[in-house]
């Protein structure tokens, strides 16, 4: 069982407040930590990593402090979200290197290279590597010491949707194994995905924390709103209107688009492609309109 | 607290960067000039004292240890790669330490040979101005080395101070101003420099004694300053 205890954390810059009391524990499993940019995500993480102090409150593994305790790596490992590694080493090197500085040898780095499913590529240079490929070297030297911690910072930015589905299954099977995972993420989709406990920070504040399909519930219940452009405008608003996950449909005659609100999100993406087939209407632009992810997080904060 | 992965790494990439020309460039333009001395007047301890003096000692052994002092740590810092090595059970002033040998042995390597040799086609080592430089350079590169890794850790300019205080501050004041050369390391090296040489043909400013002390004791303090830097050292998010 390792738990990081986050107890009343602020951390400020200046006069910037960045992380603003929050209190929260991670065990073991997965856990997401979602949030808009900016949120305060990398700053909670770093701090979870021992590479920022606390301003107020403390950070602890286990009842032990973090911060100025480089012992503590023997039980964390660290995925940053910055890119630059020692580009001019090979992978291999790379992660032989990071298993020596732990008092490993390369029988521990081969076993994290295979385990990302990167001994195809391990005598590349990093500098030659695709993001997707950084980002498993990343994962194999955070995990030569088998740690009981793992923090990722945004792991998934920039991996093309295989290798994401690749990274998911690693991470799900470190939660199963007992192992304390907490990733951060923008995307609500990821962490949906993968995280069985979602703690949500919005401006630096802990907005919301508990099981994913009760926050999804209230992003997704909130309304949504959509511009549609059609053949028949008209015709769309009046066949869409009589359902009743529509709220209200606005014909905006100068940008000839529909604006519509939508209350039931599931059934309004099924309705509209049938109706538009029933009626034969052709639909030449369908968006969301404020799927802008401060519009989400602010409603989850008002909810 | 010496940490043969970490040296590795830190050769590699201080061996491996586009500023590592210039550790080649210095002394091949240091042998350029002894050849060119030579052939011109002949051998003269003088001028072999003024072109160690004068090029190899104030410009090039201080250039070549802000090029190995701050690239040492300073790039990693920058980049954030440094959370690599931070991110492990290695105590700090390990980190610091091992760094430092390798910010010297790399400044040694590229200003002291290159002095020894330029002394050699100069004067061909005559009144031991080739030797009295030579180590001169191998003891400045310890101070230059430490108090050049300590501003690579402290900030992200360090190369610019570095440069600043040893041609701005080393070479400029020191000319002008008599007093700012007791602070000043290439004064500190050239009083041993003056012992070895045992002639007027190398002189100091500063007495062999308070030059030691010195010496060590800015070594010292940077080395330990630096490792209790690297212990808090905060790397700020992207956000």
């Amino acid at each position: 069982m390792t738990t990081i205890d986050i107890d009343h954390v602020s951390r400020w810059f200046g006069n910037v407040v960045a992380v603003n009391d929050i209190t929260m524990t991670v065990g073991p499993g997965v856990t997401g930590l979602l949030g808009p940019n900016g949120a305060g995500k990398s700053t909670l993480i770093n701090m979870m990593g021992g590479f920022l102090s606390p301003s107020t409150g403390s950070v602890t593994l286990d009842g032990r402090p973090i911060w100025r305790n480089e012992q503590i790596y023997r039980h964390i490992g660290i995925v940053p979200e910055r890119e630059a590694m020692y580009d001019f080493l090979t992978g291999r090197e790379f992660v032989v290197a990071n298993a020596e500085l732990h008092g490993l040898n390369e029988r521990a780095a081969q076993r994290a290279l295979a385990t990302v499913e990167m001994e195809y590529a391990q005598d590349r240079k990093i500098s030659t590597y695709s993001k997707g490929m950084r980002q498993r070297v990343k994962m194999a030297s955070a995990l030569v010491h088998e740690p009981s911690v793992l923090l990722l910072d945004e792991p998934f930015n920039g991996m093309d949707p295989r290798q994401r589905m690749q990274l998911m299954d690693l991470l799900r099977r470190m939660g199963d194994e007992g192992r304390t995972v907490l990733f951060s993420s923008h995307i609500l989709e990821e962490v949906e995905q993968l995280a069985s406990h979602i703690e949500v920070i919005v401006a630096g504040r802990h907005a919301a924390s508990g099981d994913f399909r009760k926050i999804r519930r209230l992003m997704t219940d909130r309304p949504h709103r959509y511009l549609v452009r059609s053949s028949d405008d008209r015709a769309l608003a009046a066949a869409l209107i009589a359902d009743p996950s529509t709220a209200g449909i606005e014909v905006d005659v100068t940008e000839g688009a529909l604006h519509i609100q939508a209350v039931d999100f599931g059934r309004f993406t099924a309705l509209l492609p049938r109706v538009a087939r029933d009626h034969g209407i052709r639909l030449f632009t369908v968006s969301p309109s404020d799927e802008s992810l401060e519009s989400v997080f602010s409603y989850l904060v008002a909810a | 607290m010496y940490d043969p992965t970490v040296a590795r790494l830190t050769y590699r990439a201080l061996l491996g960067r586009r500023r590592a020309l210039i550790l080649f460039a210095l002394p091949a333009l240091l042998l350029v000039i002894a050849g060119a001395v030579r052939a011109l007047t002949g051998a003269d301890d003088q001028i072999a004292s003024n072109v160690l003096g004068g090029f190899a000692l104030a410009t090039m052994v201080p250039i070549i240890g802000v090029i190995a002092g701050t690239g040492a740590i300073g790039p990693e810092i920058d980049d954030g790669s440094v959370v690599y090595l931070l991110a492990k059970p290695v105590k700090r002033p390990t980190i610091i330490f091992t760094k430092l040998i390798v910010a010297v042995a790399v400044t040694m390597v590229f200003s002291a040979i290159p002095t020894f040799v330029a002394g050699l086609i100069l004067n061909g080592n005559g009144q031991q101005i080739a030797v009295a430089y030579t180590v001169a350079a191998l003891i400045a590169s310890i101070a230059y080395a430490a108090v050049f890794l300590l501003l690579g850790t402290v900030t992200r300019h360090a190369v610019v101070f570095g440069l600043v205080y040893a041609l701005v501050w080393e070479a400029l004041f020191g000319s002008l101003v008599p007093g700012a050369r007791t602070l000043s390391i290439q004064q500190w090296s050239l009083a041993v420099a003056q012992k070895v040489a045992g002639s007027d043909l190398v002189t100091s400013d500063v007495g062999l004694p308070l030059a030691t002390v010195l010496l060590a004791g800015v070594t010292v303090a940077a080395t330990w300053y630096a490792g209790q830097k690297l212990r808090t050292l905060t790397l700020a998010g992207e956000e």
